[in-house]
């Protein structure tokens, strides 16, 4: 690969800063997505998903902030830009959808607006034009008549359709990169299915590459080509999606697929006990020495207690931060 | 999932009288609309026919607001019926002529989601409890001490955790605070709520493994709802799938997972995102749009604006709960869709 990756994230370290401390809520973590690429981040909630995502959006506030390596847009580090030059990026180059659309909606201003201000701020339309491309935005995303929708106001809206106004507000000036952090967590399944198959279709068609977040291994194996998993602040493997699933190298995303009751299983094997991870997911003032998930791993031994395992190649093209890996 | 294999016990169901039967059971809301002027009826559960056998666990499905806890505060007694009869261990609670309330505490009880926001922040875990044992009477030191000691024992927490707060516990172990305070009466019927979603993923299993062993142990009776079908299908003997206010399908798990006969049920197993699947879902598997108001549901079938089976009469005439297939005794497959016999064809 000789040609700079669309993002690379680079050894990324955010530290949540007290008044007399500073712990690394995020460690080390690095990834890379090519142009047009679906990237897929999971974990458990805590894990630092989030945080990594709005660092690429050049979004952290106190107390949080970033405390080493590199993020860089088309090989141009993005991670000390002044602001003005950041807000630039966002929305033209790199975009954001977000769990809850109604805290990223602006409740008192008519969703048709909210559209068409992307247009008038990013590509310098006149009022009239943009209003005429938000009803086109919102018939893209497949908001039904679109036309009397434009002057509904965020609360008017379900939240499958919130959602899809976000996404139409994101794509509107076609970014290069779009962060999808728990876009359809809040939503039914049958929504979820919709608004993926949307995202998927909107991004596949203008060549947007998608990084999405979610707790769900399951949906972003689905969705994405290559997945990193996140465990404690660290990306713990990054594989392809379906050897995540078919192959899980780390002992906790072993323990994480072995956890889950997928459909089908009981039909075919009868009813098994599930596989459980013992202990409990550890905050981040008390991550613990060596590798971060030992008090809850079977193969932890005593270079696990003291040693943070490094990210090791997978034959391929992936990592595992294990000492025992297999 | 290696030698941990468990038996699967069948219930005998034919044999049994059920612990729990619904019976055209109602409860509608009366809201009032945004300015204060206009009091409609919001029909949150609207006439459903449901019945629970002892050690039987029914699944109870469908999308947000389709009426499941309200199904489940219904039973509680928490909300009165508008219509129909609840008959909990062959006592009539909907009955003007209310049943002792402490003997329905004793019999149904609930698993709440969010286990924190249901335990009390200032009390010990040993009075969490301790206070209902008192309240039904008991009152002898040694065996309170006894019962709350065993209760601790049995959901996987340690001794001195009695003497403890909600605040000191991680989220897994205050659900299971959360199932010993709901099971400390010995009820026979555990209505879970959606036990697991508020809880990390990798404690999810700790808790649904916990939740069979103490049914098969304490020869418990659930309701389990949850929006996960996975969870649903391990955990269920039955399943109910409910749509607006109405159960749209039922049956065997094995029959709703694997012959769905409702556009409903196939949308919603299409929906899930397993990377395991074999085929992907087709046009025919996918409902359109999302769950009307239940304030202002759609005529005829209430599925009809998202279901990509609709006809004409769809939008006019109600669809009835009928049994799909014969033969398969009191368990039976039911469905509520004109098609139903079409749905699953190739
Ligand atoms: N106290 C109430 N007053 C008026 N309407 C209510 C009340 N409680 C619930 N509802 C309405 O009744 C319907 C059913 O709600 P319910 O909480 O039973 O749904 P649910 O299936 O449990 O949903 P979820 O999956 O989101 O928990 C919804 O339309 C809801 O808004
Ligand atoms: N604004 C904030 N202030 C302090 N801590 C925060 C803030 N935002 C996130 N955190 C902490 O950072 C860690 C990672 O959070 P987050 O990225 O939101 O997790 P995820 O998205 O994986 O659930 C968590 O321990 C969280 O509590
Ligand atoms: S490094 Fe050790 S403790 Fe960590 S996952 Fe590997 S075996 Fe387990
Ligand atoms: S009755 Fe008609 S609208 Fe309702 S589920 Fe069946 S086919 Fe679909
Ligand atoms: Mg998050
Ligand atoms: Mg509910």
């Amino acid at each position: 690969m000789t040609a700079p990756a669309l993002l690379e994230v680079e050894n990324l370290r955010i530290d949540l800063v007290g008044e007399e401390t500073r712990h690394a809520a995020v460690e080390g973590v690095s990834f890379r997505i090519g142009k047009g690429e679906t990237f897929g981040l999971v974990g458990e909630s805590g894990c630092g998903k989030s945080i990594t995502a709005l660092s690429i959006m050049g979004l952290l506030r106190h107390p949080l902030a970033i405390g080493g390596g590199a993020i860089r847009l088309e090989g141009k580090e993005i991670q000390s830009l002044p602001p003005g030059q950041i807000r630039r990026l966002r929305g033209r180059k790199i975009a954001m959808i977000f769990q809850e659309p109604m805290t990223a909606l602006n409740p008192l201003s008519p969703v048709g607006r909210q559209i068409a201000e992307m247009f008038v701020l990013h590509q310098g339309a006149s009022w009239s034009e943009a209003n005429a491309k938000a009803v086109e935005a919102l018939r893209q995303v497949r908001v039904p008549s679109p036309e009397r929708r434009v002057k509904d106001f965020p609360h008017q809206l379900s939240g499958g359709m919130r959602q899809r106004v976000m996404i139409a507000i994101a794509l509107a000036c076609g970014p290069d990169l779009l962060v999808a952090d728990e876009p359809t967590t809040a939503l039914d399944v049958t929504v979820q299915a919709e608004i993926v198959d949307l995202m998927r279709e909107l991004c596949a068609a203008n060549g947007t590459a998608i990084l999405m977040i979610s707790h769900d291994l399951g949906l972003v194996a689905n969705i994405c080509r290559r997945v990193a998993v996140m465990y404690a602040g660290r990306v713990v493997e990054e594989q392809a999606a379906d050897e995540v699933f078919r192959h899980p190298r780390h002992p906790y995303t072993r323990g994480l697929v072995a956890s889950l009751p997928l459909l089908g299983s009981r039909a075919a094997h009868g009813r098994r006990k599930l596989a459980e991870i013992a202990g409990t997911v550890p905050a981040i003032a008390a991550y613990p020495k060596g590798c971060r998930f030992n008090p809850r791993c079977g193969l932890a031994t005593e270079i696990c207690r003291v040693e943070d395992p490094a990210a090791t190649p997978l034959p391929g093209d992936g990592l595992v931060r294990c000492h025992h890996h297999d | 999932m290696t030698d941990l294999s468990m038996t699967e016990t069948e219930p005998s169901r034919a044999a049994a009288a059920p612990l729990l039967a619904l019976d055209d059971l109602a409860v509608h809301y009366a809201v009032t609309g945004r300015m204060g002027t206009g009091r409609r009826m919001l029909k949150a559960v609207d006439g459903i026919d449901l019945d629970v056998k002892p050690g039987e666990c029914l699944g109870l499905v469908g999308e947000s607001g389709c009426g499941k806890s309200t199904l489940a505060l219904a039973i509680m007694g928490l909300v009165p019926p508008t219509r129909g009869h609840i008959r909990i261990a062959g006592q009539d609670i909907g009955a003007k002529d209310r049943p002792d309330r402490k003997l329905m505490a004793r019999t149904v009880q609930m698993v709440f989601q969010d286990p924190y926001a249901s335990l009390n922040p200032r009390q010990t875990v040993r009075r969490t409890l301790a206070d209902p044992l008192r309240l039904h009477g008991v009152t002898d030191r040694a065996e309170i001490e006894g019962r709350v000691a065993d209760m601790l024992a049995r959901v996987g927490l340690r001794p001195e955790h009695a003497d403890r707060y909600p605040h000191e516990f991680s989220g897994g172990q205050r659900q299971r605070i959360g199932i010993a305070r709901a099971l400390i009466l010995k009820p026979r019927l555990v209505i879970c709520d959606e036990p697991v979603s508020a809880l990390d993923v990798s404690i999810r299993a700790q808790i649904i493994n916990l939740l069979l062993e103490l049914k098969d142990e304490l020869g418990l009776s659930y309701i389990m709802i949850s929006h996960d079908l996975g969870v649903v299908e391990h955990m269920s003997d039955r399943v109910a799938v409910m749509y607006l206010g109405r159960i749209v399908e039922r049956g065997g798990w094995r029959e709703i997972f694997e012959n769905p006969r409702h556009p409903y049920t196939r949308a919603l197993i299409a929906a899930i995102p397993d990377p395991f699947r074999q085929h992907a879902a087709t046009a025919r598997d996918k409902a359109k749009g999302e769950i009307a108001s239940a304030l202002n549901p759609p005529s005829g079938c209430h599925f009809h604006p998202r279901c990509p089976m609709k006809q004409d009469r769809c939008t006019v005439d109600v669809p009835t709960l009928d049994p799909v297939t014969a033969g398969h005794g009191d368990i039976g497959h039911w469905a509520a869709c004109h098609y139903a016999d079409r749905v699953g064809a190739a």
